[in-house]
């Protein structure tokens, strides 16, 4: 393994960590949060793991080494992953269940009470730990109330939504949500993740996990790509998008073909008023892991310089999930990204976040 | 800079659009609505000939699912790959500042003026009843 580059520790204080999952909440977690209906639900229905097919949580694969302890409770969060790595703030993404209920009440029920919980049993454990809203997209105007509800409480800052959902996430039936969320300053993170309404491919099922894997920023470029075509960055300018644990290297090809193919058809899309690469750069952000880069510092540096990297990269460690990852930020990112990437981007991006420490 | 006639206006009615060459040089003249105009017959793209492509109007947007079709202005649309360029200026709507195709004066002369001018003449017998499309090159 090559040593880690020298550090300037002063460009890093105030380090943000955009994905840090802690683990699912669970029935008895959650009843406290919920009406008398949807408690004792849980319970008849035997509402409990909500684990996601696509996000499994008790499987033994890459897992943290001190496997479901590591992210059972703020402490764990704390010792693990925030004192040793200087984190100033911390930004909990929950990749459960309740972001893939069909029944619209059940969704809203799951949602809100996921976000009470993270409200009382981690956001006020330790004030590094923020956190991303889940909302139901599968009943906006439940979503916008909930959007509304937590407005007050700048410790979310973000609306979390898997990779694949029900429909493109452009889709004018997500627009109240998207207005709430501007209105109040929240950023919609992306997770890879699949609610399996639809194939994870556009030619059907994949037979193994490592099609799967490496096909995932296809869905991610049909994400942005239909943010940017419905007018989504049109329609609310104060818009950011966060695409955690999406990869990077496929971004700038994205956002060439799309210039290029907007040149010709923007007669369908007039809305479109300036080139898909500009509108991307402004308003889609990317986590650092995991990134796919190779391993050449030159090389690594002609990635980085396809897209505007010092402004659209945040720090995003993924916490549990194991990545190779020094102190702070990646070992990768060049000296000269670390206080953008480290603090600064994810500050104008989390918006909510202002008046940190 | 030469005056070429290219062609007698009734070659070129309003509405159409025809390829002509100057030397080497292949331009495509419009007729819309009676304004005459002339630019390189070459996408900058691709090379697809713009002569052959639809004159339309400009199609402008306040806000998505809004449409407006401005009637002030029309552009060629490029039949290969429907990038649209500006028939007075030879700039394309989506990048006019890099990508752009050479534009050329152009007017209609009288036939009787033109035995007075120095132009090339090379193809015609011009009549002194008709008019005359001349580019400037």
């Amino acid at each position: 393994m090559k040593d880690a580059p020298p550090r300037d520790t002063a460009a890093i204080s105030g380090l943000i960590d955009a994905d840090i999952h802690p683990r699912n909440p669970q029935r008895h977690d959650l009843a406290p949060h919920a009406s008398a209906y949807w408690a004792e639900m849980f319970e008849y229905r035997s509402i409990d793991r909500l684990e996601m097919m696509s996000q499994p949580q008790s499987i033994g694969l890459n897992q943290h080494a001190e496997g479901a302890q590591a992210n059972a409770t703020p402490q764990d969060i704390a010792r693990l992953h925030l004192d040793p790595q200087g984190i100033s703030a911390g930004i909990l993404n929950v990749m459960s269940g309740a972001h893939a209920a069909y029944d619209p009440y059940l969704a809203a029920a799951l949602c809100e009470a996921t976000n009470r919980w993270l409200a009382a049993d981690w956001l006020g454990q330790d004030s590094r730990l923020h956190a991303a809203a889940l909302v139901p997209f599968v009943n906006p105007d439940a979503a916008v109330q909930e959007i509304n509800r937590l407005a007050p409480d700048r410790r979310f800052v973000s609306v979390l939504t898997p990779l694949m959902g029900e429909k493109p996430l452009g889709r004018r039936e997500y627009w109240p949500i998207y207005r709430a969320m501007t209105e109040h300053g929240f950023a919609l993170a992306i997770h890879p993740g699949s609610i399996y309404r639809h194939a994870p491919t556009q030619s059907g099922f994949l037979s193994y996990r490592v099609e799967e894997a490496a096909l995932a920023p296809q869905a991610f470029a049909s994400q942005l790509a239909s943010l940017v075509a419905e007018g989504v960055f049109t329609e609310f300018p104060d818009l950011r998008v966060v695409l955690l644990d999406s990869g990077l290297s496929w971004l700038p090809a994205l956002m060439w073909r799309m210039t290029k193919d907007w040149k010709g058809i923007r007669l369908e899309v007039p809305w479109i008023k300036e080139a898909p690469s500009d509108i991307i750069t402004r308003h889609v952000r990317m986590g650092t892991q995991a990134a796919d880069l190779p391993q050449d510092a030159d090389q690594i540096a002609r990635v980085l310089g396809q897209f505007d990297a010092a402004n659209m990269l945040i720090h995003a460690s993924d916490f549990p999930r194991p990545h190779a990852t020094g102190a702070g930020v990646p070992d990768w990112l060049p000296q000269p990204l670390h206080a953008a990437v480290a603090r600064d981007t994810a500050r104008a991006t989390f918006v909510r976040l202002e008046g940190l420490e | 800079m030469t005056d070429h006639v290219v062609c007698a206006l009734s070659e070129l009615p309003p509405g159409k659009a025809k390829r002509v060459m100057i030397g080497t040089r292949a331009i495509a003249v419009f007729n819309v609505d009676g304004k005459l105009s002339a630019i390189a017959d070459r996408c900058p793209h691709e090379g697809a000939s713009l002569s052959q492509g639809q004159v339309g109007g400009v199609i402008v947007s306040d806000r998505p699912g809004e449409y407006r079709v401005r009637t002030d202005m029309k552009m060629v649309r490029c039949p290969w790959h429907g990038w649209e360029f500006d028939m007075d200026t030879g700039k394309s709507w989506c990048d006019p500042a890099r990508m752009k195709t050479r534009s050329f004066g152009v007017k209609i002369c009288p036939g009787a003026t033109l035995e007075e001018g120095s132009y090339s003449l090379e193809v015609f017998s011009v009549s002194l009843q008709d008019e005359y499309v001349v580019v400037t090159v």
